[in-house]
């Protein structure tokens, strides 16, 4: 019992980062028909600004004046942050400690921004052509933006720690009446998946009770009746594709603390996030949540050393073989529209 | 000539030579000079060069006749790779057994990751490849070490069976060789300040190269390849005419795996050793890349961009920022600091930056890639044909 709640609470955070990835792409692939190789680079970009933000609350300079002497000899001169001179000892020692999650601020404006003039410069030509040339411009793009990463933070992965007020675990299994330090669970992969529902919640109450949701949700149904009514669809479009591109940057900003950034950790998510997409079924915003947290619980269950003696190598495979089942019996996945890209 | 009409027998020639004066054509610059690191002519780069030449073609069999994207055929080079390691562990270090087995057993992998793939189409296919490579690389990292010996990658050592020739195992790991021909075996030739190299390995890998080229030049002007372009060009048609596409389909997948598994197979026989990491999901995005950089659906396109690739990643990545200093020294200092600071993110470690750059380019610009690129140039310049019958019709 206790490992079944451990192993779904496990779940719970990889599944939240599935899905919000998961979520980005479809949105872009139900509004503009494109398939985004690129989006797991977004992921990582954002993950990125937090590593930026908080190399920036790092800056510093040598004191002008020494505060004692070295071991040689000479005068010391210690280092001084420039958040600290600025905003006081305090607020200084504050911000350095919250700078992943005020990252999100800086992160927001970045990340629409690289959505738009992703979109605008090279995505809106590729609207008529094949979807292979599609996946295959994206592809190269998330080469580029991956190599120009790598030339600027270096090929290493570089640890950023949340909050001090989170680091540790909670003791789930007290609450529930098991043995202390049975179910353990760090502090912020809840908060990262109280986040990724926050942030779900919020797509979808923007699609669902705006004007402007409301008229995406009618392009992404019929596009061609929308435009002809006067509504310039492909402005809202495009603005849909800087808030996808938002929404990827956001879960690699939280996601920092699970895992240090490193230039290629977009990629190894973008494979598991079009299975995702594809298990939810391609163009369902619903479907591709549910099959995010369903393949990341799906995935931890699978790594219990009970299934493990079953069927060797289950942890491993468990994803594709779901996906290729999904894909061969329903192909147009779980909650997937009937008609929608099912050839 | 052998079935081929004058045209395409000329590009075989052409092939022919670039492959067999190729030692001489990629060791332009004397040892001595500044230039020599520009140098390809290494048997170990050559080697290459031909291998994921014959990889490249036969993803072209698939992607560029059928216009099925494939995203997963580094699996198949994987499994070439096993059992041609396999081959040399248990009966023989003779190259032919081992090359016969990786194509045989990458073709029937081809078969069973074919027939579910190919139910479905367009991005479902890529994803259903992608998955099945992925899952093969995951296994082989983890529960099938018994057979891939898991991250430390397949090797030789001196207790193997070797059925045939157990009798030579004293002392050291057996090379590899062809009836006594070793592989790593080479000639050295001298040549006023010029030194070339000819290796017996890669004199084997062009020959074989040679012969998946022509095959793949006859399928390519076959019924059969004509096939496949019908159901590139419209395959909702080709079934409302009666025909079942999903054999040809199948049958072009199966051949580009067993092209696959030649390569890994050869890959093994130049150095006996296979790891997981070439059934990565990323060594399937590098073929595609040659392919679609070269000129998918051009005959010749695919070992260019193989060439081209692996050239990069071999000599492009090794100028460093003293090298560039070398290069600009003589311009005034602050341009040379100026320039080197320009060019330094391109090279070196930055290579694959360059690479991604202009694979964007030729997808945005040069469908054809860079065989369409070089009879745009001609054409120009006036001395093309009016039709070129390399150039896909689309």
């Amino acid at each position: 019992m206790d490992a079944i709640i451990l192993q779904t609470l496990n779940g719970l955070d990889k599944g939240s980062a599935y899905a919000l990835i998961a979520l980005g792409l479809t949105l872009i692939f139900g509004t503009l028909g494109v398939v985004n190789f690129a989006h797991g680079a977004l992921f990582m970009l954002g993950a990125f600004c937090a590593v930026t933000v908080s190399k920036l609350f790092q800056l510093s300079h040598k004191a002008s004046e020494a505060t004692g002497v070295d071991f040689m000899g000479q005068p010391k001169f210690e280092d001084v942050l420039y958040v600290k001179e600025w905003f006081g000892n305090d607020l200084g020692a504050w911000l350095i400690d919250w700078s992943v999650p005020l990252s999100i601020l800086f992160a927001i404006p970045i990340m629409i921004g690289i959505g738009f003039i992703m979109e605008r410069g090279l995505i809106k030509h590729f609207y008529k052509r094949p979807h292979a040339d599609q996946i295959l411009v994206t592809f190269g793009l998330a080469i580029v933006l991956q190599e120009v990463v790598k030339y600027f933070y270096g090929a290493n992965p570089i640890p950023t720690p949340s909050p001090m007020a989170f680091r540790g675990s909670f003791d789930f299994g007290v609450m529930l009446g098991f043995d202390p330090n049975v179910i353990i669970y760090p502090y912020w992969r809840m908060v990262y998946f109280a986040f990724s529902l926050t942030l779900v919640g919020g797509v979808f109450a923007f699609l669902q009770f705006t004007t402007f949701g409301m008229v995406v949700r009618a392009g992404m149904a019929d596009r061609e009746t929308v435009g002809l009514l006067g509504i310039n669809i492909d402005k809202r479009f495009t603005i849909m594709f800087g808030i996808a591109a938002a929404v990827a940057g956001l879960a690699g900003v939280m996601y920092t603390p699970i895992n240090s950034p490193n230039y290629h950790m977009g990629m190894d998510f973008l494979v598991l996030s079009f299975v995702v997409v594809v298990v939810g079924g391609m163009g369902s915003l619903p479907g591709a949540v549910l099959a995010g947290f369903m393949l990341g619980i799906l995935e931890s269950f699978a790594s219990l050393n009970e299934v493990k003696d079953i069927i060797p190598g289950i942890d491993q495979i468990i994803i594709y073989v779901v996906a290729i089942i999904i894909l061969l019996t329903r192909p147009r996945g779980l909650m997937g529209r009937k008609g929608v890209m099912e050839e | 000539m052998l079935g081929l009409n004058r045209r395409d027998f000329a590009m075989l020639l052409l092939v022919a030579a670039l492959a067999l004066f190729a030692p001489f054509i990629l060791n332009p610059f004397p040892t001595a000079s500044g230039l020599s690191q520009f140098n390809a002519g290494y048997p170990d780069l050559m080697q290459r060069f031909v291998i994921f030449g014959i990889f490249a073609i036969g993803f072209n069999i698939l992607f560029g006749l059928t216009g099925y994207l494939s995203f997963g055929h580094a699996a198949f080079l994987g499994v070439g790779s096993y059992s041609a390691v396999w081959m040399f562990k248990l009966l023989s270090m003779n190259v032919l057994p081992a090359l016969v087995l990786s194509v045989v057993i990458a073709g029937l992998f081809a078969l069973l990751i074919g027939y579910v793939s190919l139910r479905r189409s367009g991005i479902y296919f890529s994803i259903l490849t992608l998955a099945f490579a992925q899952m093969s690389f995951n296994l082989a990292y983890s529960v099938l070490t018994p057979i891939t010996n898991g991250e430390t990658g397949l090797q030789l050592a001196l207790d193997d069976p070797r059925i045939l020739d157990a009798a030579n195992t004293a002392g050291s790991v057996p090379v590899t060789s062809l009836f006594g021909l070793e592989m790593r075996s080479a000639v050295t030739l001298d040549l006023a300040g010029w030194s070339f190299t000819f290796s017996v390995g890669y004199y084997l890998c062009a020959l074989i190269m040679l012969v998946a080229f022509y095959i793949s030049v006859r399928l390519f002007r076959s019924p059969f390849g004509m096939m496949l372009r019908a159901i590139k060009t419209n395959q909702q048609r080709v079934n409302y005419t009666g025909l079942n596409s999903r054999p040809y389909t199948l049958a072009a997948f199966v051949i580009s795996g067993m092209y696959a598994g030649l390569a890994g197979g050869l890959l093994a026989c130049m150095d006996p050793l296979a790891g997981a990491d070439r059934m990565q999901w990323t060594a399937s995005g590098e073929v595609v890349l040659m392919t679609i950089l070269g000129g998918a659906g051009t005959l010749i396109g695919p070992v260019l961009g193989a060439g081209f690739i692996k050239y990069f990643e071999n000599i492009f990545s090794k100028i460093n920022d003293s090298i560039l200093h070398q290069w600009f020294s003589f311009l005034p200092d602050w341009m040379e600091n100026l320039l080197v600071n320009i060019f330094y993110p391109f090279v070196g470690k930055g290579w694959h930056l360059t690479l991604g750059i202009l694979f964007m380019l030729v997808v945005i610009f040069l469908p054809g890639g860079l065989v369409q690129g070089g009879q745009k140039i001609a054409r120009k310049l006036g001395f093309g044909k009016k039709s070129n019958s390399d150039t896909p019709a689309e």
